[in-house]
């Protein structure tokens, strides 16, 4: 769909527009949505609503569909193993069928997260306990490896040589777990 | 029937304390989203998975440890359309459970401040409650029922991704924290649309009170993270605070510049917001939330002395279609919810006033 505005670029933000009880869809691109931003968005009296999460995911996935298609033929047959999803499928709908799917469209995921997370595709947070055992090692010693970078930069070279050692006991660890990473 | 009880009142009892911030800062919320190593995700599941993700989830119950809370099972199948929409209004379920008649069940805590969902998009989704500003005690309670599922049950979760969820948008901390708030004076001063833009900027969504796809009513907002990838979920947390403290502040200003610029047409807007609830014969669930706007505005600039605050959380919820239904016992046509929501802002009200008089 081309934005309407400039009917040039496609659109990728949906709006639905309320004005006494009548909706009226409108579809713009990300520039022209923010120049009209400030009309559009948020009046409101006249009810505005920007539907972000979901509009902008399944925007953006046509964007590139296209890109892949043109790109990497192979993405058409790409299939998930357990629960038989294919990419074109999730393309469509946007949601995955099963844990799965995000180890067997992994590359292909990377640009889509990017879009969606802000430029971030990598997990920072919560680890569950019971499964992240190995997990929870390797955490330690990025914490730890940064800690050490400071110590040396501030010259604090006997705390220092402490952290070096805490960390080549926690990689003993690591090596110990090897393959149960859960 | 046990449904009861979350369907009588408007205010759940949690909404009854008095938070941080909470002139401004109507509610703090925040969500987990977690699924199953075992099953598919909704998109695909078979009934016969579903009912095994439900079963799973109620047996485990009764294991549910007694400092977190008690817990009442509430299968959606078992539930009214009309019941399901009044807890969608209280923000008990969401929109997307409240359609579900297969699988799909809902645990809530008699404070009504912990909603647990199974089978909504996720297979679990932990949802916390609190009054006014406090995010990082929603988050820490939602943590704790979080540790206690995963004791028993194994969610899906990468190193990579982290939490895998149904929909790419939630990957990773699986977490929505969000902020209920009232903004009259940026939007009376016309400051709000401009802020927006740079909300989003930030990586966080503005919404009107219900939810997506709905529109602001009552100058409510609902401000939330929208990336769930890439920050811890104390980072999460700590970001959207920033925001919205500094929100809390431009809304402070922007009322304090319109009591000075524009204190006597700023008074007669809320008084007559105060007379079109006291005394008319018909209001739409709109002009109903933009008096009950005004009024609140007036009762925490101190122009109203005779109304609590509560009353106007109560009567936003209770005068939602939904609500009006239940409490009148039966389906109404539009028009006749307008004169049945009017009447009953006229009584809350009139009970307000009186128990006021009384204490003096
Ligand atoms: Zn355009
Ligand atoms: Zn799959």
């Amino acid at each position: 769909m081309v934005c309407q505005e400039c009917n040039e670029r496609p659109a990728t933000l949906h709006f639905t527009k309320v004005i006494n009880g009548e909706k009226t869809e409108v579809h713009l691109c990300e520039q022209c949505a923010q120049d009209k931003g400030e009309m559009f968005m948020f009046d409101s009296s006249s009810g505005f609503s920007v539907n972000n999460l979901l509009a902008g995911l399944l925007n953006i996935a046509p964007a590139f569909k296209q890109a892949k298609e043109t790109e990497i033929p192979k993405t058409e047959v790409l299939q998930c193993e357990k629960c038989k999803m294919t990419f074109q499928r999730f393309i469509n709908v946007g949601r995955f069928g099963c844990a799965h799917c995000y180890e067997t469209f992994k590359d292909e995921l990377t640009p889509l997260l990017k879009r969606v997370h802000s430029g971030n595709v990598e997990h920072h947070g919560k680890v569950p306990e019971r499964m992240g055992g190995a997990i929870h090692i390797k955490k330690k010693i990025q914490q730890l490896k940064s800690d050490l970078q400071t110590m040396i930069a501030d010259e604090e070279f006997e705390k220092a040589a402490e952290i070096r050692d805490e960390i080549r006991s926690l990689e003993k660890d690591a090596n110990k777990e090897g393959g149960d990473k859960g | 029937m046990s449904l009861e009880k979350f369907l009588q009142n408007a205010v759940s009892s949690w909404m009854n304390e008095e938070g941080p911030n909470s002139d401004i800062v109507l509610s703090s919320r925040v969500r987990l989203a977690r699924n199953m190593t075992d099953f598919r995700f909704s998109t695909l599941y078979s009934s016969e998975e579903a009912k095994e993700i439900v079963d799973r989830v109620k047996d485990k119950l009764s294991l549910y440890p007694g400092n977190l809370g008690e817990l009442e099972f509430l299968p959606t199948r078992e539930i009214q359309p009309l019941q399901k929409r009044v807890l969608m209004e209280k923000h008990l379920i969401s929109p997307n459970l409240a359609e579900d008649t297969n699988y799909g069940a809902v645990l809530l805590s008699s404070e009504e401040d912990i909603s647990i969902m199974v089978n909504e998009e996720d297979h679990i989704r932990i949802q916390c409650l609190y009054p006014g500003l406090q995010l990082k005690e929603a988050l820490q309670r939602a943590n704790q029922i979080d540790d206690w599922f995963e004791s028993e049950f194994d969610f899906a979760f990468d190193e990579k991704h982290g939490y895998l969820t149904t929909c790419p948008t939630n990957v990773g901390t699986g977490l929505r924290a969000s902020v209920m708030m009232h903004l009259p004076g940026l939007v009376l001063t016309q400051q709000l649309n401009r802020i927006i833009p740079a909300i989003n900027q930030l990586g966080l969504v503005v919404r009107g009170i219900y939810g997506e796809g709905s529109e602001a009513l009552g100058n409510i907002f609902q401000i939330s993270n929208q990336t769930t990838l890439g920050k811890s979920e104390e980072d999460i947390v700590e970001d959207l605070l920033s925001v919205v403290k500094q929100i809390i502040d431009k809304e402070h200003s922007a009322r304090d510049a319109l009591v000075k610029t524009s204190n006597i047409q700023l008074e007669d807007r809320i008084f007559r917001s105060l007379g079109v609830l006291e005394h008319s014969r018909i209001i739409e669930s709109k002009e109903a939330a933009k008096c009950l706007s005004d009024v609140r505005l007036g009762i925490d600039l101190g122009y109203i002395k005779v109304i609590s605050k509560n009353i106007l959380n109560e009567l936003m919820i209770l005068t939602q279609p939904g609500f009006l239904q239940q409490y009148s016992g039966g389906p109404l046509r539009p028009n006749e919810r307008d004169i049945r929501r009017s009447s009953l802002i006229r009584e809350r009200i009139k009970l307000d006033k009186d128990t006021c008089e009384e204490e003096k």
